[in-house]
Order: C-alpha cells, then sequence, then structure tokens
C-alpha cells in the first residue's frame, strides 16, 4: 500500500504546480520524479513525453500512468494517475462552485466578456506554436485546412476528422507523398 | 441516466483528443451541441479558468463541465472517463513501448492525426472568436454591417496579440496575467 500512496501524493504535487499542463509540466516533473524520487531517469522521462505525444488524450495522464505503472505495476499506473487528477477536481470545483453563484452580476459578466477575448488569442497563440510540428509539408497543409473549413461549415463529429486524418497519414506515407 | 452518458462523451474525448489539453476542446463543443449541457459561451469561460488555475488543462476542462452539467459527482466522473481510456492504452503499450514509437503505421497515422487536431482546435478558435467578437442578432436587427462586429473587443484582441507575441517583455508572461488584464479592461470598459 505504500507504494501507491507514495505514487499517489508525488503525482497529486505534480498536479498543484502544474499551470497549463503539456511542457510546462516537464520539469516539475524531473525535480519530483526523477530528482525526489527517482523513479525515471531523464532520458525515459522524455521518453514518455514522446508517447504521449503518440497516444490520445492529456499527456500528463499519460506520464503519470508510465510512470506509476513502471514503479508499481497496473495499480501503480491507476493510482498516479488519480494522484495527478485530484488536485484538479477539487480546485476547479470549488472555483466552479463560487463562479456559478456570481455569473449574474454585472460586472461578472464584462469581466468574462473580457476574458473570452483574451482567450481567442490564447488559442490563436497555441495554434501558432503547433503549426511548426504538426505541419512539415503540403499534404499536412492541405489537411489541416481540410478539417478545418469543414469543421467550420459543417455539423461533423471531430471523430470522424480523427479517423479520417489517420488512415490519410497511413495512405500518404504508402503513395510517397509525404515529406514533399 | 446522466452520469453514465458524461462518462461515455468524456471516454470518447480521451479516447481521440490526440496532442494534449487544448485538443480535447472540439470535443467539448461537439459535446455542447449535441446535449446542451452547457453552451458554447460557458465553455469559453472554462478555459480561461482551466488556463489560470493549477493542474492540466485538459483535466481541468473535464472536471469544470462535469461540475456545470452534473455538480460534484459530474466533476469526479468525467475526469475519470476522460482519463479512463488513456490508461488502458499505456498500460497496454508500456510493454512494447520501444516497437510502438518505432512502428511506421503508428507513425505515419499521427503524421495525418497531427495536422487534424490543429485544424480541429483553430475551428474551435473560431467559435470562440464569433462568440467575442461578433454580435450576429445586433446586425440582423440593424442591417448595418459595421454593427456585426465588437470593435472594443477586436481593439483588445489587437492588443493582446502585440503583448503575447511582440512585446519582449511580456511575451513570455503566464497567460493568467493576460486573463486578468483582460477581465480588468472588461469590467472597466463595460464589454
Amino acid at each position: 500500500m505504500k507504494p501507491l500512496l507514495e505514487l499517489f501524493l508525488a503525482f497529486a504535487r505534480v498536479g498543484v504546480m502544474t499551470f497549463g499542463g503539456g511542457y510546462a509540466m516537464l520539469p516539475i516533473l524531473e525535480r519530483e520524479i526523477v530528482e525526489n524520487k527517482g523513479w525515471a531517469t531523464r532520458e525515459e522521462l522524455m521518453d514518455y513525453y514522446a508517447v504521449g505525444q503518440c497516444t490520445p488524450g492529456v499527456i500528463a495522464v499519460n506520464t503519470a500512468t508510465f510512470v506509476g505503472y513502471r514503479t508499481a505495476g497496473i495499480l501503480g499506473g491507476v493510482f498516479a494517475t488519480l494522484g495527478v487528477v485530484f488536485p484538479s477536481v477539487v480546485i476547479i470545483t470549488l472555483i466552479a462552485g463560487v463562479l456559478t453563484n456570481f455569473a449574474d452580476i454585472p460586472a461578472v459578466k464584462s469581466a468574462f466578456a473580457g476574458i473570452r477575448v483574451c482567450v481567442c488569442v490564447l488559442i490563436f497563440n497555441a495554434v501558432v506554436k503547433l503549426w511548426k510540428g504538426a505541419v512539415p509539408d503540403k499534404a499536412a497543409l492541405i489537411l489541416c485546412l481540410l478539417v478545418f473549413v469543414l469543421s467550420v461549415f459543417l455539423d461533423i463529429s471531430p471523430i470522424v476528422f480523427v479517423l479520417f486524418c489517420a488512415g490519410a497519414g497511413i495512405l500518404f506515407t504508402r503513395m510517397g507523398v509525404r515529406g514533399k | 441516466m446522466i452520469y453514465l452518458r458524461l462518462f461515455w462523451e468524456f471516454f470518447k474525448t480521451g479516447l481521440f483528443a490526440v496532442g494534449g489539453g487544448m485538443a480535447t476542446l472540439p470535443f467539448l463543443y461537439d459535446i455542447s451541441a449535441r446535449t446542451g449541457w452547457f453552451t458554447a459561451a460557458q465553455l469559453a469561460d472554462m478555459i480561461a479558468v482551466s488556463e489560470s488555475t493549477p493542474g492540466p488543462i485538459g483535466v481541468n476542462m473535464a472536471t469544470y463541465v462535469g461540475f456545470t452539467t452534473a455538480g460534484i459527482p459530474g466533476a469526479v466522473i468525467a475526469t475519470l472517463g476522460l482519463a479512463a481510456p488513456e490508461v488502458i492504452i499505456i498500460l497496454i503499450i508500456a510493454r512494447v513501448l520501444a516497437a510502438f514509437r518505432q512502428n511506421r503505421y503508428v507513425d505515419a497515422a499521427f503524421y495525418g492525426l497531427r495536422p487534424c487536431s490543429l485544424g480541429l482546435i483553430a475551428a474551435a478558435g473560431a467559435l470562440v472568436v464569433k462568440i467575442a467578437m461578433l454580435h450576429p442578432e445586433r446586425y440582423a436587427s440593424t442591417g448595418v454591417l459595421t454593427d456585426l462586429v465588437d470593435w472594443k473587443a477586436v481593439l483588445l484582441a489587437a492588443v493582446l496579440l502585440v503583448f503575447t507575441r511582440a512585446v519582449k517583455q511580456t511575451k513570455k508572461l503566464h497567460p493568467i496575467f493576460f486573463i486578468l488584464a483582460s477581465a480588468l479592461v472588461g469590467v472597466v470598459f463595460s464589454f
């Protein structure tokens, strides 16, 4: 039981100290998992990150499952994952509960109208940041634009796009249009 | 049975959202459009809160949506639903890590999935732009094209773009600063 509890607590600490997720989490993981606990080497951590990039889901959860599994088996994976999401559940529930009560105040409405403009800019910046890694050639550019346009104008589930593009990726690679 | 549906919707999100936190966004808009559990405008606010609080964005968003839909049990169930497929997938591939990473089909599929994810995020962003900066209902009533655009919002967006991308001293600042500043601007100039 002790290693499971330790995994839960260590990843709960990672969850609390992470703002934003993804790469923002890397230095915190390094300190907590590599330096303090010695559960993984720096190279292993980079491997987990690379796998997190090529599996579905949130990278923080993927990495937690990986380290937990390597340290204490399947239960270890489950406990580390529960640890990393635990702070979010507590903190967001508290904030959401409070905000719901204040949502109808005019000043709060104005504040969120301003915040929404900021969210547009943040998403735009995220798209720019992802661009280089996601769109290496013409075929990928066509896929990206196609998904964007169809998704804006038609009511299609994102799952359809994901399945279609996974197939297109394999087809393009086999046809040899990749990298051109 | 709202809890079961909530778990299932987030299970699908966790299974198909590729490329980290923001990638869950198009799936959440899809859930909003199909179920009506929460509005697109609420979702935009949730993004801001998720960026400004500790924890990975994807997880925060799931908790927030779950709470809005079905209270505290909803928050827990949505979060577990999001994490479940990821845990299962990682536990399966953890044994064959090297083979998985080097598999040419996995590599080829992700070559197609990355631009897909980007296109979906950009489309979700376009929806937030519509909510934050356009007034289609005002345009419909007056018929004046310049009434379609919320000029105050566009100006704020332009200023934010400059500070987050061009000004060396501010572009490395955490998003929370820009979110708080925008809230202040929203109150002061009554957005």
